[in-house]
């Protein structure tokens, strides 16, 4: 089953990346954004019977850091 | 004094901490590869170098963090063993919670290397021994990661417990508070991302670094 994980910054984090993108697209004559926030997205493949409990331990755990990041699980839409 | 390094893949200045280690404290230190789940008896330091462990992989010191050894690291540290971790060590630091905070890539996005002037906030540790508090020294920096975030509350307890043993003296990379290095709850354990193994001889340019080690000679070295 596929599950996506979605790790982006706390809100209030400062994000350099995000300001280097925004400041790139107004470059490029795209200057209607607002701002520009970059996260990351981590897909998995995972076994069947693993349940949320254990997600949301991988993601505490390693997948992002709470300190400053937030996460978010999605599981797969019509997965078996 | 007997001391380790721990080897990450990816790790490039074991060999300078190595070295800074021997020539300050006259004996070479034991190289730890990452794999190992225990580490030599009698330890007085615990070094984690800086570099790129594991290409930086999923965040600047993420998967070291979660590498065997420093399951060993965590439970030295808990037994008051000094650990210190300069630039990617500050980050595996704080990635095993040892340390609190996170340093996040630099507010001007640019890697930053060149030498820094830096405060230093307390005398008191074993680590910062050999300086002045308030003294400012300078050491190099060559970081893409090194701005150091953390919640109000925690940078208000860092300081109210002269935990920030370092400062930058002018802006480097955005860390709150201009934070460049930190203790830990009880003192031995120090995060700080300039390099003083880099800077511990005339040749180097710069010699301010090499207190830092004379500090840990001084204060953690055991009879043998």
């Amino acid at each position: 089953m596929k599950v996506r994980i979605y790790v982006t910054l706390k809100s209030g984090v400062l994000d350099p990346q995000g300001k280097a993108i925004h400041h790139a697209l107004d470059g490029l004559g795209f200057t209607g954004v607002n701002e520009v926030r970059a996260g990351k997205l981590i897909e998995l493949d995972i076994a069947d019977g693993v349940g949320d409990a254990e997600l949301e331990e991988m993601c505490r755990k390693l997948l992002a850091n709470t300190v400053i990041e937030d996460y978010r699980i999605e599981r797969a839409e019509g997965a078996a | 004094m007997r001391s380790a390094v721990i080897v990450f893949p990816g790790s490039n200045c074991d060999r300078d901490m190595a070295e800074a280690l021997r020539q300050v404290t006259g004996a070479a230190p034991a190289m730890v590869w990452h794999r190992e789940t225990a580490l030599p008896d009698r330890l007085d330091l615990i070094a984690i170098p800086g570099g790129f462990s594991y290409g930086d992989y999923l965040r600047a010191g993420a998967m070291a963090a979660r590498s065997p050894v420093m399951r060993a690291v965590a439970e030295a540290a808990g037994r008051g063993i000094a650990v210190l971790g300069v630039c990617n060590g500050f980050q595996v630091l704080t990635e095993a919670r040892l340390l609190p905070g996170a340093l996040m890539r630099n507010a001007g996005i640019r890697f930053v290397c060149r030498d820094v002037g830096l405060r230093v906030g307390n005398g008191r540790s074993a680590f910062t021994a050999c300086y002045q508090a308030g003294e400012e020294i300078l050491l190099p920096v060559a970081h893409h990661d090194g701005n150091f975030q953390a919640d109000e509350e925690t940078l208000d307890r860092l300081e109210g417990e002269g935990r920030v043993a370092f400062r930058y003296a002018g802006e480097v990379n955005g860390s709150a508070r201009d934070i460049a290095g930190i203790l830990n709850e009880a003192g031995n354990v120090l995060g700080l991302m300039p390099h003083p193994e880099r800077a511990i001889e005339p040749a180097h340019g710069l010699t301010d670094g090499r207190r830092l080690f004379e500090g840990l000679l001084q204060t953690v070295s055991q009879p043998a």
